[in-house]
């Protein structure tokens, strides 16, 4: 496999202004009599780009992604495709192709006609089609299952089928519904790196929906959270990890420790607060609220460190504890540790050898601590 | 199914002697040398033979048929096309009064379906015959495909029309390509169920017909009142045997579609 890590590095179109987004969602609302599925939604997609699209159950993703292949039409707004508006273009003239949720294969065609079929709707000529087919069966690895039909295939031959299908045209745009909702925890991670792949490969840009946080960080150049029909945040998977806007972010990525209190100094890029669990934080911040402002810091549980003896900065960002509940991962040790007021941090450590000599155990007290940068100021 | 208890048999002879004796009685007769109805003088298919001198009867065979294949054929493409405006356009001004209209006539008493069409053909002033008949047979058997194409429709998954869209196909593309393929088996029950409910109409026909056009239940009908002779038992041996095989069909191609389905279902999964 090619390392994608240097190209991915180098790709970052929306950090420059010079550069045209290829797909722009202008304020799109999506009304369903009362209901607002999406709402004054505005996005930005570049081409070539792995663009994903996450929040909970219901929040409108496969809406947006609907009306970006035309089944469904904003109530108010745009999307704009390569410089032309897409309003009042039907799905049979759009350059965007759409694997379904469902997979959608037609159940009277075999796996080659299914593949063939949007190139027959072009006029492409018979010899062109069974050279193309043949290229999609193999990209799929199904050349063997040419003939059969849809109901004689497995769940995961179905779904390299839909993907096949609906690459055959080479459309300017793949728009995924949760392509790989129906597959097994090993076969999705295998596929996720082939469908990276061959995003690269075919120079495509694909907009993938999705509810699992793991797969959108694992292949998206960014990420759109969304929640209630609204994008919170839209950033690479590092920012949204790292840098969450909000609380609702924060908490919807991974684990996170949240501490509420007030702002008590602010000076030279550090905020000082003090929390109501009892120990002041101190932690850097581009941000410059007033004194007595409500701040919340959040911080990844592998970022606190555990320790027997308080660090040397204590009692700032450090606070005794005793440790509740002890997770052993295998690659990770989780620790739940119950502070004086009774609320539990959760930290998490590396498992870097295979023996630790002297292991911490349950109710033993130790002291959580961490650095000056390692959390980030939430304003809300 | 395991106990065969004496009352079950009792009760399965009884139910089907009921349904079936009289039909029985009728297809045994029609074999019946003798030209008395009610005495057997011994097995002949003579009746059947005569069957193809009468050429009043033939010529009613060939009209009623005419008139099945017309009507059952336009019947399924209206009724095709009410099913797919009744499972599509949910959100429509009057859908409820549309689909309460479509499924009328399946209660509506035939006496009445009958005189409201004759009083329209008056009305317009057609002039009755084959075509008016024909007319009146697709207004009654429409509903009947409406209802069988409709269920079918309820579980048609809707995301294979939009994937053929979103491929480039024109919405009537789609419908020919996609759409239509995939229904067809309930289409086709559709048809056959039209033709069979057309072939053995005596009410709406005789209130719809004119001069030169009778069709064979009419033709029965007028000569039963004369006398059942075992000529009339042949032709509605004939006619059961039609019906029959129309039935059997339909249902046939129905499980042999769901059997297929099944064994390529159980060799995928048992690669
Ligand atoms: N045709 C429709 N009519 C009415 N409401 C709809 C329709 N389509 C979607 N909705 C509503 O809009 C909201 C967003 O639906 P959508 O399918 O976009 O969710 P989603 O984010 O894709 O969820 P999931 O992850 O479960 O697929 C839901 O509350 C849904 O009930
Ligand atoms: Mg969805």
């Amino acid at each position: 496999m090619k390392s994608l890590g240097s190209i991915r590095r180098s790709f970052a179109p929306w950090a420059d202004p010079a550069s045209k987004p290829f797909i722009s969602v202008k304020n799109v609302t999506k009304k369903f009599g009362d209901f607002t599925a999406v709402d004054d939604l505005s996005l930005n997609i570049y081409t070539r780009e792995f663009f994903a699209l996450l929040g909970a159950s219901g929040c409108g993703k496969s809406t947006l992604l609907r009306m970006l292949a035309g089944f469904e039409q904003p109530t108010s707004g745009e999307i704009i495709l390569d410089g032309q508006s897409l309003a009042g273009i039907p799905p049979y003239r759009r350059p965007v192709n759409m694997m379904f949720q469902s997979y959608a294969l037609f159940p009277h065609m075999t796996v080659e006609t299914n593949i063939a079929f949007g190139l027959k709707q072009d006029g492409m000529p018979k010899a062109d089609i069974a050279e193309r087919v043949g290229q999609m069966l193999k990209l799929v690895k199904l050349e063997k299952f040419a003939k059969r039909k849809p109901h004689q295939l497995s769940g995961g031959q179905r779904q390299r089928v839909a993907l096949a299908r609906s690459l055959a045209k080479r459309p300017k745009v793949l728009l995924l519904d949760e392509p790989l909702g129906a597959l097994d925890k090993k076969l999705r991670e295998e596929t996720q790196f082939e469908l990276m792949d061959l995003q690269q490969e075919l120079g495509l840009t694909f907009v993938v929906v999705t509810h699992d946080q793991e797969e959108a960080m694992t292949m998206a150049d960014r990420i759109a959270v969304m929640s209630h029909g609204k994008v919170v945040q839209v950033a690479t998977p590092a920012e949204i990890y790292e840098a969450p806007n909000s609380r609702f972010v924060a908490d919807f990525i991974g684990d996170v420790n949240i501490f509420d209190g007030a702002v008590s100094a602010a000076e030279n890029g550090y905020l000082r607060i003090e929390t109501g669990d009892g120990f002041p934080i101190r932690m850097a911040s581009p941000e410059k609220p007033a004194v007595g402002a409500k701040a919340a810091v959040a911080i990844r549980p592998e970022k606190i460190r555990v320790t027997r003896q308080p660090p040397a900065h204590a009692p700032v960002n450090a606070v005794e504890g005793e440790i509740w509940d002890i997770g052993y991962l295998g690659d990770m040790t989780v620790f739940h540790i119950r502070l004086k007021d009774g609320r539990v941090v959760k930290a998490s450590s590396l498992n870097a050898v295979r023996a630790v000599e002297d292991p911490f155990g349950y109710d033993q007290q130790v002291w959580i601590s961490f650095g000056e940068d390692a959390g980030v100021v939430l304003k809300d | 199914m395991g106990n065969w208890s004496r009352f079950n048999i009792a009760s399965i002879v009884l139910g089907f002697g009921f349904l079936y004796l009289p039909i029985v009685l009728l297809v045994i007769f029609s074999f019946n040398e003798s030209k008395l109805v009610t005495v057997w003088a011994g097995f002949s298919t003579k009746w059947y033979a005569q069957l193809w001198h009468n050429q009043a009867l033939l010529d009613a065979a060939w009209v009623t048929i005419r008139v099945a294949l017309i009507s059952a054929t336009c019947a399924t493409v209206l009724g095709t096309l009410a099913a797919l405006a009744l499972v599509r356009y949910t959100r429509f001004r009057g859908r409820m009064l549309f689909s309460g209209m479509v499924y009328a006539p399946l209660v509506m008493p035939e006496v009445i379906t009958g005189l409201s069409l004759l009083l329209l053909f008056v009305a317009i002033g057609l002039d009755r015959g084959f075509w008016t008949i024909t007319l009146a047979h697709i207004t009654f058997t429409m509903c009947f495909v409406a209802v069988v194409v409709q269920s079918r429709l309820l579980s048609f998954d809707q995301s294979i029309e939009e994937a053929a869209l979103d491929l480039g196909a024109t919405p009537v593309r789609t419908f020919f390509a996609i759409t239509l393929p995939v229904i067809a088996p309930a289409v086709f029950s559709g048809w056959v169920l039209a033709f069979t409910l057309s072939l053995d109409d005596l009410v709406i026909s005789s209130f719809t017909t004119g001069p030169g056009a009778t069709t064979l239940p009419m033709k029965i009908y007028s000569q039963v009142r004369l006398g059942v002779t075992p000529e009339i038992n042949a032709i509605c041996t004939i006619l059961i045997g039609i019906v029959a095989i129309g039935v059997i069909v339909a249902s046939v191609v129905t499980k042999q579609r769901e059997a297929q389905r099944e064994r390529d279902e159980r060799a995928a999964f048992a690669q």
